[in-house]
């Protein structure tokens, strides 16, 4: 089995907080992360593939190719972006670490054939990441 | 691990039109050059009396046999006989030393080689 590891790096602001609930219990709930400002972060996106490498070529994908479809489908849409008030995705549902990195699953699940999506990592500080896999996502 | 090398995506059989389809943009009949980062991880039953899974002098010395020897300081396409009739990609190089390292380490120790060319970029070979 072989997976390639490719990282990309954006930044984006957000707020977590949810429209139906009150100013105390997102804060209650989400702590600081509520201000209703927002705040923003240098996040770090690992696009994880498996697959079969090309006998021709020796890669499991062209990375200009995958870069091509990362930057389309995901880092154009949010890097330098207001996640919340921007991106229809997030109009109601909250942009945690968790929520990005599903919508960064869904955005290029498929879209790399033929190599396989296996895995998504965000990395949101040096504290925390957050990790898509295959075998749940799927099941979602 | 860490180790230096240098290799090229270009086919000499195809013309600069044919390789540059195949590899990309950036395909050269001249080499160019890594640090590649290896990564080996094992596993296996704690040693009741070390404590240990593996004494890592060991493993370093059959990662500097078996990869540093061979690797470090070549020409992957000139200099080494892994890489006559495939390219000398990150994952071809990951799934030769995957093999290396299976066959110097003891039976089933071996559980992945992750191999990172560049910072963004690593092959992650396992079984």
């Amino acid at each position: 089995m072989i997976r390639l590891t490719r990282s990309y790096r954006f930044s984006a602001a957000h707020v977590l907080a949810r429209a139906d609930w009150s100013d105390e219990r997102n804060r209650e709930v989400y702590g600081k992360c509520a201000n209703p400002a927002g705040h923003g972060h240098n996040y770090v996106l690992e696009v994880t593939l498996r697959g079969e490498t090309d006998p021709q070529t020796g890669s499991l994908v062209r990375l200009a190719e995958l870069d091509r479809v990362v930057r389309e489908k995901i880092l154009d849409r949010v890097d330098q972006r207001f996640l919340n008030r921007e991106l229809p995705e997030f109009q109601e549902l909250v942009p945690t670490a968790e929520n990005i990195a599903r919508f960064a699953w869904r955005a290029l699940k498929g879209e790399i054939s033929p190599a396989v999506l296996d895995r998504i990592r965000l990395v949101e500080t040096s504290k925390n990441s957050v990790e898509v896999c295959a075998d749940a996502e799927d099941e979602t | 691990m860490e180790f230096s090398a240098s290799h090229r995506f270009w086919c000499e059989d195809w013309d600069a039109v044919r390789n540059r389809a195949v590899f990309g943009a950036g395909a050269s009949r001249f080499s160019h050059g890594h640090n590649y980062a290896l990564e080996v991880t094992l596993r296996g039953s704690i040693d009741a009396e070390t404590g240990m899974v593996m004494d890592l002098k060991q493993l370093k010395d059959v990662m500097q046999v078996e990869v540093a020897a061979r690797f470090d300081h070549r020409n992957l396409n000139e200099d080494c006989e892994y890489f006559v009739d495939r390219p000398a990609s990150a994952e071809n190089l990951a799934l030769v030393i995957f093999d290396l390292l299976d066959a110097a380490l003891p039976a089933g120790a071996l559980h992945a080689v992750r191999l990172a060319p560049l910072q963004d970029l690593a092959v992650e070979v396992t079984r």
